[in-house]
């Protein structure tokens, strides 16, 4: 087998997708961080949480390391790192144009530095593009999103809220 | 106000020269009082599912346990190795008895109403925000990352909490009496929150821990301000529970970890 490249390692991982919001990859969330390959060729991948209770961690664990096993690597460690805390600021513009088109709205915004809860703009509506949306709820049906809803169009969607 | 209740604790920030095994073992204690409280608040969260006011409340307090159960199972997982016990999160979460957990006593309290699960919210989320804002700093590399995650997720708990204590105390006569009476409830338990002991001094003169007495101030301004606002009274209190440190807990506790524990103990070394 040919040497095992870091590029050719972070192409395969980098292409697998977010468990919840499948639209994504885990790089595209930024969930994503380092890849190591050693002389021997063994992989070390570092992966974050969005959120500390973030259920999907271990299918993105599960899932890397079984790409990676597809094509031969099985020397595979999938390290979960905390620092630096991930945010919402770290969501690729692909990623952003990716939710917007599945209809999720993306942060609008940036994560305060040092703040308490970050200022949301207005969002969006991922529907029609109005811009006179209200928030139902800050909780939605994942930890990363907030349910809003249009008050042109009347639909409700979901929202990944700044973090 | 609250309390202050003397430490009978030496001062803060005393030096205690430790050697690095016993360091080891003081910081894994820290980190599991941290992480006990966050298991059983997590545990209070998850029992609301189902029974919240409205499906919207439903999830958001679905959400917030789940965001305190992350932060335990770090905790926990972070105790077991730093401790030297080899201990793991599901070791330390199902097969410790009641005498062995040492959360504080307000996060075991009952649900009770929706407003007194509320104003403990609005309490505990206070003093965690001030908490987990100051670890962020800690010499310790993981309880940092860990505080630094956690108080991005809390300032959103503070919040959700400081909303409702707004509008139902600021509400009817009705919303307004059961908030009031819900403070009264949780107000007792309030300032064993800013207890600290010998060993969490040690570790604060080390750069490690936060001294809990630093906390006082700042979350009872924040918590004066929003009972203010909501158009109630910081309630007037002479009896303050504390104990949970030490193990001592609640009646309610033994309820909590028996049908935490239940499964677990039922089918031990049982996997997802």
């Amino acid at each position: 087998m040919s040497a095992v490249t870091v590029e050719a390692v972070r192409a395969i991982v980098a292409a697998v997708p977010d468990p919840e919001l499948p639209v994504l990859t885990i790089d595209d969330l930024g969930v994503l961080r380092e890849v190591r390959v050693d002389d021997d060729g063994h992989v070390e991948v570092d992966i974050t949480p969005t959120y500390s209770g973030c259920p999907a961690m271990d299918a993105i664990r599960a899932d890397v390391e079984r790409r990676l096993g597809d094509v031969g690597m099985a020397d595979v460690v999938v390290r979960l790192v905390l620092a630096p805390a991930w945010s919402t600021d770290e969501i690729s513009e692909s990623g952003r144009r990716k939710l917007l088109h599945f209809g999720i709205a993306p942060p609008t915004g940036r994560a305060a530095v040092g703040g308490p809860v970050a200022l949301t703009l207005a969002v969006r509506c991922p529907q029609c593009g109005s811009s006179d949306t209200r928030e139902l709820s800050r909780f939605g049906s994942t930890a990363c999103k907030a349910l809003w809803a249009c008050n042109a169009c009347q639909e409700p969607f979901d929202a990944v809220k700044v973090l | 106000m609250i309390g202050s209740k003397p430490a009978e604790l030496s001062p803060s920030g005393q030096a205690i020269t430790w050697s690095d095994s016993d360091k080891s073992v003081a910081v894994g204690a820290y980190a599991l009082r941290l992480g006990d409280d966050a298991l059983v608040l997590a545990h209070r969260m998850a029992e609301w599912i189902a029974s919240a006011p409205e499906l919207e409340e439903d999830v958001a307090l679905a959400n917030i346990g789940l965001d305190l159960l992350g932060q335990a199972r770090m905790l926990l997982t972070y105790a077991g190795e730093v401790d030297g016990t080899g201990r793991s999160e599901d070791d330390l979460a199902y097969f410790r008895d009641e005498r062995e957990f040492v959360n504080c006593q307000l996060v075991e309290l009952p649900n009770g109403d929706f407003a007194v699960t509320m104003a403990r919210m609005l309490v505990f989320a206070a003093y965690q925000y001030e908490l987990y804002d100051r670890l962020c700093s800690s010499s310790d590399e993981t309880l940092a990352a860990v505080a630094a995650k956690a108080v991005k997720e809390v300032a959103y708990h503070r919040d959700h909490a400081t909303r409702w204590v707004l509008r139902l105390g600021d509400g009817t006569a009705e919303s307004q009496q059961r908030m009031q009476a819900a403070l009264d409830v949780v107000w007792p338990y309030v300032s064993e929150l800013f207890e600290g002991n010998e060993l969490v001094h040690g570790l604060v003169g080390g750069g490690i821990a936060v001294d809990p007495a630093e906390l006082r101030d700042p979350t009872t301004d924040y918590l004066t301000t929003v009972i203010e606002q909501a158009t109630l009274t910081v309630p007037d209190t002479s009896v303050w529970h504390t104990g949970g440190r030490r193990g001592i807990h609640t009646e309610a506790l033994g309820y909590l970890l028996a049908e935490m524990q239940h499964l677990a103990r039922t089918h031990p070394g049982a996997p997802w």
